[in-house]
């Protein structure tokens, strides 16, 4: 590789990115968009639930459970006397839920062979249900608790769960979401940087004046490289102060970590770019399949909403092709965790190899030759 | 007089088609070796070989030694190369272009200063050092191009039609600049589908469907015709006149040239009398010199695409006063792309409009059709305010523009069909019509093949064809000709020359300078101003001088544009 030549493709690619500001937008304000409107508007908690308590009877001891119910502040409570006018309720979307509280409940609440509550859920979004049911059976056992404890006897179970979750305390999924996003939104930035670009010299006809120099292949690729991958990095660093500063995730890890890892990561993010931009020589078509073949897999299989191991093998077997996947899981790690090399070193290995193998495919089939 | 590249029975194919036929032959130094041929002759294809981008399928290249296909570096080192569409950076300077190509091309940087400054003097780009090569007219992007390929001074320069879309001023820099390189040693191959340009080089390459038809020094083709040409003057109406010509068996080309008819008759034949070609008593038949055009058609009659004889077509019909401009103005912001232009055409009238790029013809053109509405001024065309109601207006005119607005996908019929319901016709008229279009133009055969795979002649009758089709009074041919070959130009304006014969108005933009003499008048459009308009034997008896005797038409142009320069700079 001559240093001058490769200097000077440089010093062109930097020119070109500040005279057209659209590879700029592409990699800060996009990510920033992305993070903006997933960050704020996917969501895994559930607070605020609306849930019908129907009070066949309303006395003290039904009451003091309708407050417990209140009090929580995962639930809205409506409460309700007939259970007809909860179920359409639930059948018109109004409630997630149905406690039904029935006329018995104060003769038969203190028995421990009988259960004296009904819970009825609304299954269509079966995660929500799950958490529902869970507040629910919380809310219900914090009160047989409290009441067992106003009468004088001890609990009725006879063994205490005190349960303790590790790396985000406080079971925020907003935490675990702006890791995975940050990765995500590398993914398409790095590969939609690149894939223009190729496509765009193919499309100008500068490539050809360029490629009957005595300009080298790999010249040629690393002097597209070099540039991307400072404004990839500073898309990268963006993301993540915005992350710290706004969605006050913890970084645990630390920061060279982060950024070592981040330009593996961009690399083979890059290269599959250029690799998209040399086949298609298309802006249009570069653009829509940087898009299909980098955002979607990462999105999907990358581990960031859906977990691959409960995917079927075959998805799960695929899933592992994704660069992305392996991002996802360092940069939880590393935010949530801190630099766990046992986590950190395995998925680098993982990103070391996609990248090679990107690079060798761009560098073989990049061609000073018009066919 | 050293050899500098070597090619040896070189065939390359693409798919089904044959780009280049087993083509032999030598490019040497020092000299300027033309490669000409029409659109799709094979010559890209070619220059690509050269320049090691494509790999032959058969035979070998060599450039300086060097194999096309497996000494590459070694070639790209040895060459400059300037593609079709430049190679610039448009969003790079004319100076930081220069810089990239030093680079790429490993110049020396102690001599990048002074060989920045030799090259911007030599194309006369001083001045423009940090102007975006994409804010560059184009001739100075051709310049600059030409610059940038020119850096760390090749052995063979590949230019690939240098000259499209560049107006003749700037066209008669390039080929200074060119010759000046020879000169100085350098091999240069120059691609070009003009034939005029073809005389320019030392030596020519003539292709013609992938085949190489001669190769040699291109007075010697010509010369080959010494004593077979004539031109006929002094009659009042040359489009009959030349309409015997053709019909005559010892002729073999008879084109309009002014106000004149150049003739050429087949090997040993006598000049034909004036009055067998022409009732005006005055008339006259005076020999001519001879042109590489001559060659060239010689060359391709051998090639079985018959011309078939000169329709008849009758249109409603008008007369009188067809197109009117008064004060025509159109600003864009503060640039002012078209300033008070006026002319008038007459019925059956072919107008052409010459100009640089950039000069306002397709802004004038624009607004002529309805296109465009006129900032100041009024356009009327067949007696319409083209601003109050253009609808009406472009029921009674065709356009046809360079990109011949065929969709490639349907078939000759359908395209027809397509364009018929577009003018309004219906049910037996809209069936009457695209019959009559298909015999006129001789389509029967190719009704049912898509319009993309058709030749380029048939694709330029379909085009002309789907103009015509409602019968217009007014047709607008956007430079119609770019890229045919000189048989398929001439079939063209026989068909256009019998239409104006009808009654039709025609107004015509064109680069072909010899194309413009087959116009009734010419307007030269510059930087927005109509800078004369007249018969061309008019506008070159207006600069004739003692050093300039018998000036041509290009002349006539690059001194009109330079003596509005000069009233404009003053």
């Amino acid at each position: 590789m001559n240093s001058r030549r490769l200097g000077a493709l440089i010093r062109k690619e930097t020119l070109q990115i500040i005279r057209d500001p659209s590879s700029i937008v592409i990699a800060l304000v996009m990510p920033v968009i992305l993070l903006l409107l997933f960050g704020y508007g996917v969501s895994l908690d559930t607070n605020n639930v609306r849930l019908a308590v129907v009070v066949e009877n309303p006395a003290p001891a039904a009451s003091s459970l309708v407050r417990a119910f209140a009090d929580s502040p995962f639930f809205r409570v409506a409460e309700l006397r007939h259970r007809a006018e909860a179920e359409h309720g639930m059948v018109t979307g109004r409630f997630k839920g149905i406690v039904v509280v029935p006329a018995a409940f104060a003769a038969q609440a203190g028995r421990a062979d009988h259960a004296p509550i009904q819970i009825l859920l609304d299954g269509a979004d079966a995660n929500t249900a799950r958490l529902v049911r869970g507040y629910v059976e919380g809310v219900w056992s914090k009160w047989l608790a409290h009441e067992a404890g106003l009468r004088g006897h001890g609990l009725l179970s006879p063994v205490a769960v005190e349960p303790r979750v590790w790396f985000n305390p406080q079971l925020l999924s907003r935490d675990v979401l702006v890791p995975g996003l940050i990765a995500i939104n590398m993914t398409l930035v790095g590969t939609l940087l690149t894939a223009l670009v190729v496509a765009r010299e193919w499309e100008r006809g500068t490539m050809e004046a360029m490629i009957a120099t005595p300009v080298s292949v790999a010249e040629i690729l690393v002097g597209k490289l070099a540039p991307y991958f400072i404004l990839g990095m500073a898309g990268m660093a963006l993301s993540v102060v915005l992350g710290i500063a706004l969605f006050q995730v913890p970084l645990r890890g630390s920061l060279w970590v982060l950024t070592a890892v981040s330009a593996l990561f961009l690399i083979g993010a890059l290269a599959m770019g250029l690799l998209i931009s040399t086949v298609a020589k298309n802006q249009f078509v570069a653009g829509q399949i940087a898009i299909i073949s980098a955002f979607l897999p990462a999105f999907m299989l990358s581990g960031f909403v859906f977990e691959p191991s409960s995917a079927p093998v075959w998805i799960e077997l695929l899933s592992r092709i994704v660069a992305a996947r392996y991002f996802v899981a360092i940069l939880q790690t590393v935010f949530l965790a801190g630099d766990l090399w046992s986590v950190i070193l395995p998925n680098c290995a993982a990103l070391a190899a996609i990248a090679a193998v990107f690079l060798a495919v761009t560098l073989r089939r990049t061609h000073k030759r018009l066919e | 007089m050293d050899t500098l590249s070597v090619i040896r029975g070189v065939t390359k194919r693409f798919g089904e088609t044959t780009a280049l036929d087993d083509v032999s032959a030598t490019i040497a130094a020092g000299r300027i070796t033309g490669l000409v041929g029409a659109d799709g002759a094979g010559k890209t294809t070619l220059v690509r070989l050269l320049a090691g981008l494509l790999l032959p399928d058969h035979g070998q290249i060599t450039v300086c030694g060097h194999d096309s296909v497996t000494a590459t570096d070694g070639l790209h080192a040895a060459i400059g190369y300037m593609p079709q569409r430049f190679g610039l950076y448009e969003d790079l300077s004319v100076a930081e272009n220069l810089s990239l190509y030093a680079e790429l091309r490993g110049l020396a940087p102690s001599s990048h200063r002074a060989t920045f400054e030799h090259l911007l003097d030599f194309s006369g780009l001083t001045g423009f050092e940090t102007r975006l090569a994409g804010r560059l007219s184009g001739g100075m992007k051709q310049k600059l191009g030409l610059a940038c390929a020119l850096i760390a001074t090749p052995r063979l320069l590949l230019l690939d039609e240098p000259s499209v879309g560049v107006d003749p001023v700037s066209r008669r820099e390039l080929w200074r600049m060119v010759h000046g390189l020879a000169e100085d040693g350098v091999g240069v191959l120059w691609s070009t589908a003009y034939l005029d340009e073809a005389e320019r080089c030392h030596s020519v390459l003539l292709l013609d469907q992938g085949r190489l038809l001669r190769d040699g020094d291109p007075a010697a083709m010509t010369r080959h015709f010494e004593g077979r040409s004539f031109v006929v003057r002094g009659m009042t109406d040359k489009r009959a006149t030349q309409s015997a010509a053709r019909a005559r068996a010892d002729v073999t080309d008879a084109l309009i040239q002014g106000a004149g008819v150049r003739l050429v008759m087949v090997e040993n034949a006598a000049p034909p009398l004036a009055s067998t070609l022409t009732d005006s008593p005055g008339a006259t038949v005076k020999p001519a010199p001879p042109r590489f055009e001559d060659a060239f058609v010689a060359l391709l009659e051998h090639r079985d695409a018959a011309i078939p004889p000169l329709p008849t077509w009758r249109p409603r019909g008008g007369g009188g006063i067809t197109v009117e401009a008064r004060g025509l103005t159109r600003r864009f912001g503060d640039f002012v792309a078209v300033d008070r232009v006026d002319f008038t055409m007459a019925a059956g009238e072919i107008l052409g409009l010459l100009g640089p790029n950039g000069a306002g013809k397709s802004t004038t053109f624009r607004m002529l059709c309805g296109l465009l509405p006129p900032s100041a001024g009024e356009a009327r065309t067949a007696g319409i305010d083209l601003a109050r109601a253009a609808p009406e207006a472009r029921q009674r005119l065709g356009y046809m523009s360079q990109k011949f607005s065929l969709y490639p996908d349907l078939s000759v019929r359908q395209n027809l069909n397509f364009f018929a319901g577009v003018y309004g016709l219906a049910g037996p008229r809209r069936r009457d019509a695209i019959a009559r279009m298909i015999e006129v133009f001789g389509l029967g055969r190719m009704v049912d093949r898509n319009a993309g795979g058709l030749p380029l002649g048939f694709k330029q009758r379909l085009a002309l064809a789907a103009a015509i089709m409602h019968g217009p009074d007014i047709l607008f041919l956007d430079e119609p000709t770019s890229g045919v070959d000189p048989l398929v130009r001439r079939e063209f304006w026989g068909h256009i020359n019998a239409m104006a014969a009808e009654g039709v108005s025609v107004l015509v933009t064109t680069h072909f300078l010899d194309e413009a003499e087959y116009c009734d008048r010419i307007g030269i459009i510059h930087r927005g101003r109509m800078i004369a308009l007249d018969a061309p034997d008019a506008i070159k008896a207006g600069i004739r001088s003692a050093t300039l005797p018998d000036p041509s038409l290009e002349d006539a142009f690059v001194a009109l544009v330079e003596r509005a320069d000069r009233r404009r700079e003053s």
